[in-house]
């Protein structure tokens, strides 16, 4: 019930040209290449955490028990697959290949022209209580539970590991999944996975959701220089870098992902967090987040050059994207700000360090004995400063600009999700204009006297009139379910924020409590000099 | 320790290398006054004294960088100093960097708001008047050291420049300087060689044999010192900058927010611009009581190696001159010439080792007092800062959290 399909989706979506090889470098979004220069290897590698800075573990909470619980979801899943083969409803559109993902357990790629013949509506059909109808009320119990942003599950993404040699060779990290959740088979389960692993699920479920309105948070960015580096290198402090970040960057995208009541339940993330053994994304260079960000978009883009006049009530959508369109520039200054200190704090942490040395060396040459002494104590209080400094920027880092960087990424997704809309309500529009000249013909041929025609057009008026019903019913959902999720999306904004913000406020703090430490110590000592 | 006038009193004046140069009151000189003009620093030097030579018991003149140049040179090139340690001169005043600064500012690009470009400029012209103050106390010390000096106080050139109202014509000396100091550097290699022991000139006193080892290694080490620390200091300044417009985004983000997220991030900017002002001053505090020390000290040390070079030319001099005396008594000619030379020779050396050893021990005893003081004081200031921004920040914290 989540995939409508439309010919237009669908062309539009298979028959683009992928982007051209190596077009991570050049994405709307900032290049994770720059980032890894400033870490310069004069500075010591930083420690990786193998959890992220983000609150990881959720309370746990026992939805198991309740009567509607993901255990009859799971039941009801599974009866669904079998249902939407068997019952062919009258939606059947002749020219609709439906992608029938939920049965991807094959190395189909995420977006392929399938052609099986149901077409499944994300409504409910006022005619029967299909099993379909079940599961969407379930379904919709669950999110309301799951709404209360307490998911009893946890992903942490760590263990990079290199398989491989040469050009060829990869990282692997473990992805580890523990959760009481019934839906799954255990309660906690790890398995490997690579970073094309990572873009295909994003692929996967982005290419199902958003266009109907679901948020879909993008994978983090692929970055040629940065995996080369990786690759052809031994051990040395800028790859250990990159490798870091990018560990970071998986498990904030996967906890984000799962935080998502809808996309928690789709196949393919279970299957990705599950399976031993995962078909491999094919044409990841195509899938690359922002690629997929970008087909979706560009297709929208297209539509908004066209005058489109929509209706008033629309002035919500107006104002949000409106709103949207001010953060995503407020978060981009505020970014590249906090990078710029990033950058510098590093350089003090490498300049405090070299001066530490020198003092040192000053201390020994020193012949006064408690002027040397005092000296050499200081060149200690400057080397334990510098880690200070390392540790600082660490947090400006992790903490504060990764957190910017990850929604200036979801802003283009919730943008796109808005297009989306435009585009379907323009399908809708478009369908509604086809009908009317069906009409027109029909009308003529009354008096034309060709039966066979009229009877013909006679159809494609009954068929239309489906679609432009068809056309409503999703523009009316896809409104209903950006809504939603606007305002899922603007609660995770606040917490995470709120969050990011005492935590930064936090090692601030502990830096100072350092510094007093340390220079307290040292008091002492430059006393002693006589 | 040794009866020294240049002790370190509690209560001193806030000098960065720590003398207190003002304690005899017989002659006292400041800079009451100084004025920056486009490529020129004017410096008021003021002077208070009861000494008779003088005319008058408080005068004033204006003096620019050059003339205290000139009045460096004609101690250095004084034989009569030779034994003693000359103050070294202070840098030439250059706010070349600063303006620029403030330049490019001002041309500015257009991505600034107005509040943040108000900050800068704050920052830039806190910077500028810093580097102002820190020349006029170089040159302060520099003519208060002389002052303090039993035997360069009375040199005559030294009663000139204090008290001769008029423009004592030494830019003209400019070009001839340049020359003069080209020269300089060659004979300083040359001193290098000597003071480095290759020339094969015997050091037979074994406090000079120490004091040579330590101030070569000595001098090049704060030498480095230095440099490092105002590496570390500008980086520091970078930080600090850096909050300014990380603050302003922060507060246009505030500013705009609908939901109450707008209090924390408008509270996370104000607090980090208050704590820019605490980084800045950790920043500039490191630079007086750390950077400049540090340079003071690469300008004395080399001072005291060339009291040393000046020391080693004597010995040759005087080794020389038993060498001649020798084969004048070989040769059986001109040896009453020959031994009163060798005589002169003789004085001059043991007359320049006597101040000379007497020099190094006072450098010894200030620069430990100026390292003790500055390190006490650099400890304290980091320690206010440091606690006052834990407290601002814990604040905040504790505003946010009980908003939760």
């Amino acid at each position: 019930t989540r995939y409508t399909e439309s010919p237009f989706t669908q062309k539009m979506a298979a028959e683009r040209e992928p982007p051209p090889l190596g077009d991570g470098d050049h994405t709307d979004f900032r290049e994770l290449d720059d980032a890894e220069d400033l870490f310069a290897s004069t500075v010591s590698t930083l420690e990786s955490s193998p959890s992220s800075p983000e609150p990881a573990s959720l309370p746990a909470e026992d939805i198991s028990t309740k009567p509607n619980g993901p255990k009859a979801a799971q039941i009801l899943l599974d009866d669904d697959q079998e249902d939407l083969f068997a019952e062919a409803t009258e939606e059947v559109s002749l020219d609709s290949p439906e992608r029938d993902a939920i049965l991807s357990s094959d190395s189909t790629p995420a977006i392929t022209p399938v052609t099986p013949t149901t077409l499944v509506t994300p409504r409910m059909e006022p005619k029967s209580l299909s099993a379909s109808d079940l599961f969407d009320i379930s379904k919709d119990e669950i999110e309301e539970e799951l709404n209360g942003d307490t998911f009893d599950i946890s992903v942490s993404v760590s263990d990079p590991e290199k398989v491989g040699d040469g050009m060829n060779a990869y990282l692997a990290y473990r992805v580890t999944t523990k959760t009481s959740l019934a839906m799954f088979n255990s309660s906690e389960f790890s398995v490997k996975r690579r970073f094309s692993d990572f873009l295909g699920l994003h692929g996967k479920l982005a290419s199902k959701y958003m266009h109907i309105g679901y948020i879909v948070p993008p994978a983090p960015e692929k970055s040629i220089v940065g995996m080369t580096k990786v690759k052809v290198s031994k051990e040395d402090p800028s790859s250990a870098e990159f490798v870091e970040k990018r560990r970071a960057a998986l498990e904030r995208y996967l906890q984000r992902t799962v935080k998502h009541p809808t996309l928690l339940q789709d196949p393919d993330l279970r299957q990705f967090l599950e399976s031993s053994e995962l078909p491999r994304a094919v044409s990841t260079q195509a899938l690359s987040g922002a690629g997929i960000l970008r087909m979706v978009n560009k297709a929208a883009d297209a539509v908004n050059k066209m005058t489109i006049k929509m209706n008033e009530s629309d002035a919500w959508f107006e104002e949000k994207q409106q709103q949207f369109e001010n953060l995503d520039q407020q978060l981009r200054k505020l970014h590249a700000s906090v990078e710029a200190l990033v950058c510098h704090r590093k350089e003090l942490s490498a300049n405090t360090s070299a001066f530490a040395k020198s003092a040192a060396m000053l201390g020994n040459s020193e012949d006064h004995t408690a002027l040397s002494r005092a000296l050499s104590q200081l060149a200690e209080v400057e080397e334990k400063i510098d880690q200070l400094h390392q540790e600082q920027a660490y947090a400006d880092f992790y903490l504060f600009s990764e957190l910017l960087g990850d929604y200036i990424r979801l802003i283009t997704a919730v943008k796109g999700v808005f297009d989306q809309r435009m585009k379907c309500w323009q399908k809708w529009q478009d369908a509604q204009a086809t009908l009317l000249k069906k009409r027109e013909a029909e009308a003529k041929l009354q008096y034309g006297g060709k039966p066979d025609k009229l009877q013909q057009a006679k159809e494609e008026i009954r068929e239309w009139e489906s679609k432009v019903q068809q056309g409503e019913r999703e523009f009316e959902q896809i409104s209903k379910t950006i809504r939603k999720e606007v305002g899922r999306f603007e609660k995770d904004r606040v917490k995470d924020f709120k969050a990011v913000i005492i935590k930064y406020l936090e090692s601030l703090v502990h830096t100072q409590q350092q510094l007093i430490k340390y220079w307290e110590a040292f008091l002492p000592e430059a006393k002693a000099i006589a | 320790m040794e009866d020294n006038q240049e002790i370190v009193a509690d209560n001193s004046k806030p000098r960065t290398v720590s003398v207190d140069l003002q304690a005899d009151p017989s002659l006292q000189v400041e800079i009451s006054d100084a004025v920056s003009e486009r490529d020129k620093v004017k410096f008021t030097v003021h002077t208070k004294t009861n000494l008779t030579h003088f005319k008058r018991s408080e005068f004033s003149v204006v003096r620019q960088h050059e003339e205290f140049i000139w009045l460096h040179d004609a101690y250095t090139e004084n034989e009569d100093y030779a034994g003693i340690i000359i103050p070294s001169t202070p840098p030439k005043p250059d706010f070349e960097a600063s303006r620029e600064k403030l330049q490019k500012l001002g041309e500015g690009d257009g991505s600034m708001t107005r509040e943040e470009f108000a900050k800068m400029k704050q920052e830039l012209e806190a910077e500028y008047l810093a580097i102002f103050k820190k020349t006029v106390a170089m040159h302060e010390v520099f003519l208060q050291r002389l002052a303090a000096h039993p035997v360069l106080r009375k040199d005559h050139n030294f009663y000139v420049f204090l008290e001769y109202d008029q423009d004592l014509s030494v830019r003209g000396k400019n070009r001839k300087e340049i020359l003069g100091g080209f020269l300089k550097n060659i004979v300083k290699s040359a001193d290098e060689v000597l003071i480095t022991g290759l020339s094969g000139t015997k050091e037979v006193d074994e406090f000079f044999e120490h004091e040579r080892t330590f101030l070569v290694e000595y001098h090049n080490r704060v030498k480095d010192a230095c440099m490092k620390v105002d590496k570390m200091t500008r980086s520091h300044k970078n930080v600090a900058e850096d909050y300014i417009p990380i603050a302003s985004a922060l507060n246009a983000l505030g500013t705009q927010e609908t939901s109450h997220l707008n209090k924390n991030l408008l509270k996370l900017g104000e607090l980090l611009e208050k704590l820019r002002k605490l980084e800045g001053r950790v920043a500039s505090d490191e630079d007086l009581k750390l950077s400049d020390l540090l340079r003071y000290y690469t300008r004395d040390s080399q001072a005291a190696k060339d009291l040393l070079y000046r020391r080693l030319r004597s010995l040759a001099d005087y080794e020389n001159a038993n060498k001649a005396l020798d084969k004048a008594r070989m040769k059986n000619k001109d040896v009453k010439l020959m031994e009163t030379q060798q005589q002169i020779c003789c004085q001059k050396f043991e007359k320049l080792s006597d101040s000379a050893k007497q020099e190094l021990i006072n450098f010894r005893a200030r620069r430990v007092a100026a390292f003790r003081k500055n390190m006490i004081e650099l400890t304290e200031l980091e320690l206010k800062h440091a606690k006052a921004s834990m407290l601002l920040v814990r604040n905040g914290l504790i505003a946010l959290k009980g908003d939760q």
